[in-house]
């Protein structure tokens, strides 16, 4: 049997791309990363293929094994995220290309986003949560980086406050790590489970490690660095940072979460998360409502959206199995499905605020007629935020709302529909000045045909998600304690 | 209490400090030492405590190698963004710190 080829790979290529990058000129950056683009398909699929005829293999990088080398392994919940992962980067790096701003400043847009990509596939791969810890800090740095990169006060301001979030989580996080090691002498997911009998100090290490990563996904109340980050980057970045950054520090807590397992992981906890949760979904809509910026509407849009996720913990601690797999099921595809409506979204925003050439929603009046197919695509991705059918998030909430009815927590119930109904009136809040007659305006600039369709491309996957969702939703089962193969 | 526990008892000082100092001050060269300190804390925990009764172990002295270099590095970019945005702004804080 030969070994799973394609998981270096996954790392080599978008490797390869940051150093090529950083080494050819400027004007050659974006064809190099358009000519990569093709083989981080084909390594994602050459996974696939290898998951579907093999199964779940660990491979060791360079032939070093577990505890100094490094151990990557991919389930099915790793390639769905990888494959997430590989499809907004192309939609992004396609909208880059087009955009004017990405000359100038975005300068090192092309090797920062390929160092993003490849911190991102560290985390989905990662065997243990030392490497995750590094994986997490890598992302961090690539992410601030981002930020940074136009170089104005604002955006200084905004990567500081993003870094200074960042590192103080990642070290929250190195201080369960290390709590961890004493306790158990491993450093393997695979382990954790073992570590249920011996006393407090998983407890205490979880506690620590929950504190970083909520802070790195801005979970509500600590959210602050997330809008001026997020709103104020370049709008491929904030397409790239909310649809997948935000995600990989929650991807990491609910590997960990599952790990532990219910002695360690208490239902307290658990409740206190998902309150949080709520917390996030109702401050989040109400501020995303009240913003009178067009790319920081979007931003407190996914510090809401962020909540919902974060529903999984008491839906999923302690509960029967089949309202644990509906959490499951709810949270993963509510993750997917935000991930390519919000990407949608910021790029979709991006194209009307370069159209009208403000930054501000009321000066969108007119926009309808003048580029219906960006505002098109904003509507299809606000209607997977509000959950309506057939998007991918509707089917995410139907699930999440049935796991609450099984697992007898009816008081959750509210929070999805209360959520809807706050994104419907932030995203219709844009579409009603959008449709707006305003005063004649004859300058609108048009963004070509690449950035409208790309944004279009992510916006129709989240709403094409809620259809097909079975299919992968049965893959990222594979290999999760949910599974049916186990 | 042996010499580890000792290292890590030291290390969680150093973290507390460092939480404190980071905390407290507004002055961002400031706020990035503090994060320094709590950093070295939390490797002598890491260090401290595996080896505490188990004798020396490779593999904690390595994650701190590693850990040394990645705060090296966001040390590094944290000093670049704070350099750029004192020329930027003229300030030390940020914004809504005054």
């Amino acid at each position: 049997m030969t070994a799973p080829f394609a998981l270096p790979w996954l790392l080599v290529v978008p490797l390869a791309g940051a150093l090529a990058t950083l080494l050819v000129a400027q004007r050659w950056r974006a064809r190099v990363s358009l000519a990569l683009l093709p083989l981080l398909w084909l390594a994602a699929f050459a996974l696939l293929g290898d998951l579907a005829a093999n199964g779940i293999r660990p491979y060791a990088l360079g032939g070093w094994g577990a505890p100094l080398g490094i151990a990557l392994v991919a389930d099915g919940l790793a390639l769905a995220m990888i494959l997430l992962t590989t499809f907004v980067f192309s939609a992004c790096a396609v909208y880059a290309v087009g955009h004017p701003g990405g000359q100038g400043p975005g300068a090192f847009l092309w090797p920062v986003s390929w160092f993003l990509v490849a911190a991102l596939h560290s985390i989905w791969l990662a065997a243990d949560i030392f490497n995750l810890y590094v994986g997490l800090e890598l992302l961090g740095l690539a992410a601030v980086g981002l930020v940074a990169l136009t170089g104005s006060a604002e955006a200084l301001a905004a990567a500081l406050r993003y870094l200074l979030a960042t590192l103080l989580g990642s070290l929250a996080y190195l201080l369960g790590v290390a709590l961890l090691y004493a306790a158990g002498g491993s450093l393997a997911l695979a382990d954790l489970a073992a570590l249920a009998a011996s006393g407090a100090m998983p407890r205490v290490a979880l506690a620590f490690m929950t504190v970083g990563l909520i802070l790195k996904s801005a979970l509500f109340p600590l959210h602050a660095w997330l809008p001026p980050a997020h709103g104020g980057a370049l709008s491929a970045v904030s397409a790239l940072l909310s649809a997948l950054v935000v995600k990989a520090s929650l991807y990491v807590l609910i590997r960990l979460w599952l790990a532990l397992g219910p002695p360690v992981t208490p239902l307290a906890a658990a409740n206190v998360l998902g309150a949080l949760g709520t917390g996030a979904v109702l401050w989040g809509g109400w501020m995303a409502w009240r913003q009178t910026k067009l790319k920081y509407l979007v931003a407190y849009s996914t510090v809401a959206q962020v909540g919902f996720l974060f529903l999984f913990f008491p839906l999923a601690t302690g509960t029967a199995a089949a309202a644990a797999r509906l959490a499951w099921d709810g949270t993963l595809l509510m993750l997917v499905s935000h991930a390519l409506a919000k990407a949608g979204m910021f790029l979709a925003a991006g194209n009307l605020v370069l159209a009208v050439g403000s930054p501000r929603i009321a000066d969108l009046s007119g926009i309808s007629r003048f580029r219906p197919l960006s505002l098109f695509s904003f509507g299809l991705a606000g209607m997977t935020l509000m959950g309506l059918p057939p998007s991918g998030g509707f089917t995410a909430k139907w699930l999440l709302l049935q796991s609450a009815l099984a697992s007898g927590q009816w008081w959750w119930l509210p929070v999805p529909i209360l959520g809807g109904l706050l994104s419907a009136a932030y995203v219709f809040k844009v579409l009603r000045h959008a449709f707006v007659e305003g005063p004649k305006r004859d300058h609108f600039h048009s963004p070509s045909a690449a950035l409208e369709l790309s944004a279009l491309a992510l916006a129709a996957a989240s709403v094409a998600i809620g259809m097909a969702a079975r299919v992968p939703l049965e893959w990222m089962r594979l290999g999760s304690p949910f599974g049916v193969t186990g | 209490m042996s010499i580890a526990l000792f290292h890590a008892w030291v290390g969680i000082v150093l973290c507390g400090l460092g939480l404190f100092g980071f905390i407290v001050h507004r002055h961002l060269l400031r706020r990035l030492l503090a994060f320094n300190i709590m950093g070295s804390g939390s490797f002598l925990i890491l260090v401290g405590l595996a080896q505490d009764g188990r004798g020396a172990d490779p593999v904690p002295q390595a994650l701190v190698l590693t850990g040394i270099v990645v705060a090296v590095a966001s040390t590094a970019l944290a000093l670049v963004i704070l350099r750029r945005w004192y020329r930027v702004s003229g300030a030390s804080t940020l914004p809504e710190d005054v």
